[in-house]
């Protein structure tokens, strides 16, 4: 739980005097919030940790960590179904869980 | 070197090995604070490509695995309670408590959400004006201010049935804590990259001081904690003792301070119990006056909960890097990750799973033959 993932601001809007951004993870677009980083803008890279951008990134160096991530599946484990990770993990079957929901 | 082919430029990876192996003349042992590193390493099988004298002791660095017991009872318990929703990060779903976990909890009924951001849960809130919305605020200084800025909107807007169950733990406590004790081995520390894009390096020169370990902020890619290891031996080969910054595309030396403003605002600073350790000094953050009426413990009344931890998981020597997690009795037999006694052995950043998911051949083969195949 302690991965942050690099990743590029589509657009910002302001919601509810809280400034949030759509950021594009290697394919995976998330809400993001800003208030950590004001001054990001659209087309910068970010790390992002759970929903908030913490630090900017130069684009070579988000660019390598995300092609190295998506190799590891790590972004699969960071944005799939905790859900399921977590059936499987218990032994159960995912999809009986997905049918009980 | 069987790995060396994986690494993204195995050229640049040949070279910082080539440097270590050239500069150690004797044995060192580093720890590795962050659990993100701990699995990097045994992933990629950093530890068996460097020279024999180097050894990485994997320390407490996965929040999930230092959440103490009783912090998981309590979530249980308010977890359990009708009408709450309580909202947490998938990886505290299988943490155990005592006799069962989250994941039960909500085959029992309980309404447990799994969110990415704890912002997230404060939506939930919005919408479910009706029902008290509880979120499981655990983690590093990285996931402090995330958490931090929920509950501060929280106030803010003034969402009242909003509040969080608050077990934060800061990393330089954990260090002195560490070098104080007199079993240590730790002679350089490879500090967690992501702690320090948010809070900086500021803290860490007194205790390199103090302890005359080098620290070297590191962050986590295979390339990266091979470079952390090579300043680190450096250093030590040379007889210092310097804060070294070896992840500098993401970390400044102050941090982020608008977190940094937010942290001291919303939380203050207390002792925390760390799982299978004990309690170390000012290790921790609880929300601070100023925020207590979305404090869940106060709210729920859960603040009486006391938890003896099991005694045949020796997980607070693992994360004390004084025992190795094969070398524990349970590993891979009592204690699998289907089968976790100790949270070591739940989330994938805890040194147990580590081991048990990419160092099967050292699970026992009695073990091995009646572990059914995880992944
Ligand atoms: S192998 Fe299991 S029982 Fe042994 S220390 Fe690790 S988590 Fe605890």
């Amino acid at each position: 739980m302690c991965l942050a993932v690099p990743g590029r601001v589509l657009d910002i809007e302001d919601r509810d005097g809280t400034r949030m951004a759509t950021v594009d993870f290697g394919g995976v677009v998330k809400e993001v919030c800003l208030e950590y980083l004001p001054d990001l803008r659209v087309g910068e890279y970010a790390i992002v940790h759970v929903g908030f951008a913490l630090q900017r990134l130069d684009e070579e160096s988000a660019r390598q960590t995300l092609e190295l991530f998506a190799e590891l599946g790590l972004l699969q484990e960071e944005f799939g179904d905790p859900w399921e990770t977590a059936a499987s993990a218990a032994g159960a079957d995912p999809a009986e869980e997905v049918h009980n929901r | 070197m069987k790995y060396i082919d994986e690494f993204q430029d195995p050229e640049l990876a040949r070279r910082l090995l080539d440097d270590i192996h050239a500069t150690v003349t004797r044995p060192w042992a580093l720890m590795e604070v962050c659990g993100g590193q701990t699995h990097s390493i045994i992933r990629h099988g950093i530890d068996q490509l460097l020279p024999p004298e180097v050894e990485l002791i994997h320390g407490p660095g996965c929040p999930v695995c230092v959440t103490p017991l009783e912090v998981i009872d309590k979530a249980l318990e308010i977890a359990s309670r009708p009408g709450v929703i309580f909202c947490s990060f998938g990886d505290m779903l299988r943490v155990p408590g005592t006799g069962r976990d989250l994941f039960q909890v909500r085959g029992e009924g309980g309404d447990v959400r799994v969110v990415y951001s704890p912002l997230d849960a404060l939506r939930i809130a919005r919408q479910n004006p009706d029902r008290e919305v509880v979120f499981f605020g655990i983690g590093f200084e990285t996931t402090a201010p995330p958490n931090a800025m929920t509950v501060h909107q929280a106030r803010k807007l003034g969402i009242q049935n909003f509040s969080m169950l608050v077990s934060h733990v800061r990393v330089p406590p954990a260090i002195e804590a560490i070098m104080s004790s007199p079993s240590c081995r730790v002679q350089g520390f490879l500090a967690a990259g992501h702690v320090c894009s948010v809070m900086g390096v500021e803290e860490y020169p007194e205790l390199a001081e103090r302890f005359r370990v080098p620290i070297v902020v590191t962050g986590f890619e295979p390339l990266d904690i091979l470079e952390g290891v090579r300043r680190a031996v450096r250093q030590l080969e040379r007889g210092e003792h310097t804060v070294d910054n070896a992840y500098a595309r993401a970390v400044r030396p102050e941090g982020n301070p608008a977190a940094r403003a937010m942290l001291e605002d919303v939380f203050e600073v207390t002792d925390r119990p760390w799982r299978g350790i004990g309690v170390i000094p000012d290790s921790g953050w609880r929300l601070s006056p100023k925020y207590r009426d979305h404090d869940a413990e106060h709210r729920f009344s859960v603040g009486g909960i006391r938890t003896e931890e099991p005694a045949e998981c020796r997980s607070g020597e693992v994360l004390q890097g004084l025992l190795k997690p094969h070398e524990c009795e349970a590993f891979g037999t009592l204690c699998t990750p289907r089968t976790p006694l100790g949270a070591t052995m739940v989330s994938s950043e805890g040194a147990c799973a580590a081991y048990y998911l990419y160092r099967r051949l050292d699970v026992p083969a009695a073990a091995a033959r009646e572990a059914s195949p995880v992944v």
